[in-house]
């Protein structure tokens, strides 16, 4: 995300001499071959993203209009926001959108503090700086699925190491709704705190060390220099961060399939959108779901957008 | 003297702080690892490490062909997927940082709202899609959307990189009566290739690690990805404990990204930061 933003303040910054140098005089034939090689350059490209995100979308819209299910096509019929209200009235969708806020909210802030903790550390170091960096990759390349297994079998009740190292005797972690949610925030945590940080060290960076250094001259203890000078001033690096990681912690899904499978109440609504559709094929309820996390989405990050003024040209790095 | 205090108070703290790092990011997989070499009551035996060592684990996975065809799958799919991505991506990603004409906003703001995306809300109507044409349960039908939701990373990564290029060559060769593709192909794919890389590494690690397409829209063997298949591991008979052989199935798909992070550690970075240090 970082290079797409910085390249969208590009093209919406950059005078643009060349233009009405082009509007006074005729449309060159170069030109002409420019802006053709332009479309046919990005053509593809182009209806390639918007083929398996928007066709299938409008058609996400079009089925939640009906009550079908894929092993009875012969029933299928209209019935309108039928399902909308089927759906938004049902207290298992307000269950699993507060279990979903809940996971988002926890796993983003602790991101935030760790992540936080490790920039300024992969900022100062000098020896074994590769280390660091190489190390911290691993979680942000490894497989979900994976981190989730690990996380898993490191709490369950048989192969499990955690009860033991911390004296919590035969404590059943999947056997209860919190304890069953702070293992999956476990996993996504460990996953995601890299890339966070990664984001974090990014801005970190752009902080002058001139306003640090007089800070230290104006006698400005450590506390006082991080939350008066440094987090002030990467504060749009961090909104942005926050604002991808929030969208993307909201779409978790991996972990829960793997850790509990929505058992002790951990359903996401991710999940719930899943399992209506593959699970029970029942594709018009659905497919209402799904539209209803899309929108879910969308709402988030206008509000974000809105409410924290996050200057997206000022975005750092990618999901 | 209070500052040379302070200095070796920070460089000690640094040092521990790396350590702490370096724990968080590997003890995890040194778990799974040291799960992967258990047998027997070891598996149930609370600790860390394992009392006997054997590669028993290993030995099972590699016989069980819901297994070997899921790590062929993952391969395949994923490799295809990240050279199409990078290849339209490196067109797009040009067009984009170089030439005048009108759309390029719509093409930025779209690749924008697709990294956003819900990925779930379309594994329905994907699901159904497929099926009526017959892309479910094969390897174009995984590949597709893995390529979609690659390019706007690897469209905004090597924007990125391609504005680094020294562009006065490309003229320079314009000059020279090079057309513009020619002055692409010739000049700017050789000095482009570190950012294409990178934008491969990335993509590579998105198709690696998917999991929702991977479950909702294969059924057999014929294309299920490894993350997939894992899920629906039960071990090679039904009272062994499936942990160990999960677990020896999971450092085999982990083994190509460590062998990625080790080689490329610094370009992943400057792939997932790009434009950060410039601004």
């Amino acid at each position: 995300m970082a290079p797409m933003t910085t390249t969208l303040r590009r093209w919406y910054g950059r005078p643009r001499p060349a233009t009405a140098r082009a509007r006074a005089v005729p449309v060159t034939d170069r030109a002409l071959h420019e802006r053709r090689l332009g479309w046919e350059l990005t053509a593809p490209a182009f209806v390639v993203m918007l083929l398996v995100t928007a066709y299938p979308m409008l058609n996400a819209v079009w089925l939640s209009l009906f009550s079908y299910r894929i092993t009875d096509p012969a029933g299928r019929e209209f019935v309108g926001l039928r399902n909308y209200a089927v759906v938004l009235t049902d207290a298992l969708w307000w269950r699993d959108v507060w279990t979903t806020v809940l996971i988002t909210v926890v796993t983003v802030a602790v991101e935030l503090v760790i992540g936080m903790a490790f920039a300024m550390v992969m900022n100062r170091i000098v020896f074994g700086r590769r280390w660091v960096r190489t190390s911290i990759l691993i979680p942000y390349g490894i497989v979900t699925v994976v981190s989730a297994f690990a996380w898993r079998y490191a709490f369950s009740l048989d192969t499990g190491f955690v009860n033991g190292w911390f004296g919590l005797g035969d404590l059943a972690w999947f056997s209860h709704h919190g304890t069953s949610l702070f293992a999956i925030c476990m996993s996504e945590i460990w996953k995601t705190t890299p890339f966070m940080s990664l984001l974090l060290l990014a801005g970190l960076a752009q902080v002058p060390e001139e306003l640090q250094e007089a800070a230290r001259m104006d006698g400005a203890t450590w506390r006082q220099r991080l939350f008066r000078v440094t987090l002030p001033n990467m504060k749009g690096a961090i909104m942005v961060a926050v604002l991808f990681r929030t969208l993307d912690a909201y779409r978790v899904f991996d972990s829960v399939f793997v850790m509990t499978n929505g058992a002790q109440e951990t359903e996401t609504v991710s999940f719930l959108a899943y399992r209506q559709m593959i699970g029970r094929t029942a594709l018009g309820l659905g497919s209402a779901v799904s539209v209803l996390l899309f929108l879910s989405v969308v709402f988030i990050a206008a509000a974000f957008i809105k409410a924290f003024k996050v200057d997206l040209s000022q975005a750092r790095g990618e999901r | 003297m209070n500052r040379r205090v302070a200095a070796r108070g920070r460089g000690v703290g640094s040092v521990l702080g790396a350590i702490l790092i370096v724990g968080y990011a590997l003890l995890p997989v040194l778990w799974v690892l040291s799960l992967s070499f258990k047998q027997g009551d070891d598996i149930n035996n609370h600790a860390f490490w394992p009392t006997a060592w054997t590669l028993e684990n290993y030995r099972t996975v590699f016989k069980t062909p819901l297994f070997t065809s899921a790590l062929r799958n993952s391969i395949g799919i994923s490799l295809i997927a990240t050279v199409l991505s990078i290849a339209l991506a490196t067109f797009a990603a040009y067009a984009i940082a170089r030439l005048k004409f009108r759309g390029k906003k719509l093409v930025l703001a779209m690749a924008l709202a697709i990294a956003m995306f819900p990925v779930v809300s379309l594994v329905g109507p994907l699901f159904n899609i497929w099926r009526s044409i017959g892309l479910y349960d094969t390897w174009p039908g995984l590949i597709i959307p893995y390529m979609s939701f690659t390019l706007p990373l690897s469209i905004w990564v090597l924007s990125a990189f391609f504005r680094e290029i020294p562009w006065e060559l490309e003229q320079a060769a314009q000059m020279d009566g090079a057309t513009p593709w020619q002055a692409f192909r010739k000049v700017i794919v050789p000095l482009a290739a570190p950012g294409v890389f990178t934008a491969a590494i990335l993509t590579f690690f998105f198709a690696w690690n998917d999991f929702v397409f991977g479950i909702s829209l294969t059924s057999t063997d014929g294309a299920r990805p490894v993350p997939a298949a894992l899920a629906f591991f039960t071990g090679a008979s039904q009272f062994q404990q499936p942990a160990a052989a999960i677990s020896a199935a999971a450092v085999v798909v982990t083994v190509p990204v460590v062998v990625l992070v080790l080689l490329f550690q610094r370009k992943i970075v400057a792939g997932l930061t790009s434009g950060a240090v410039k601004g």
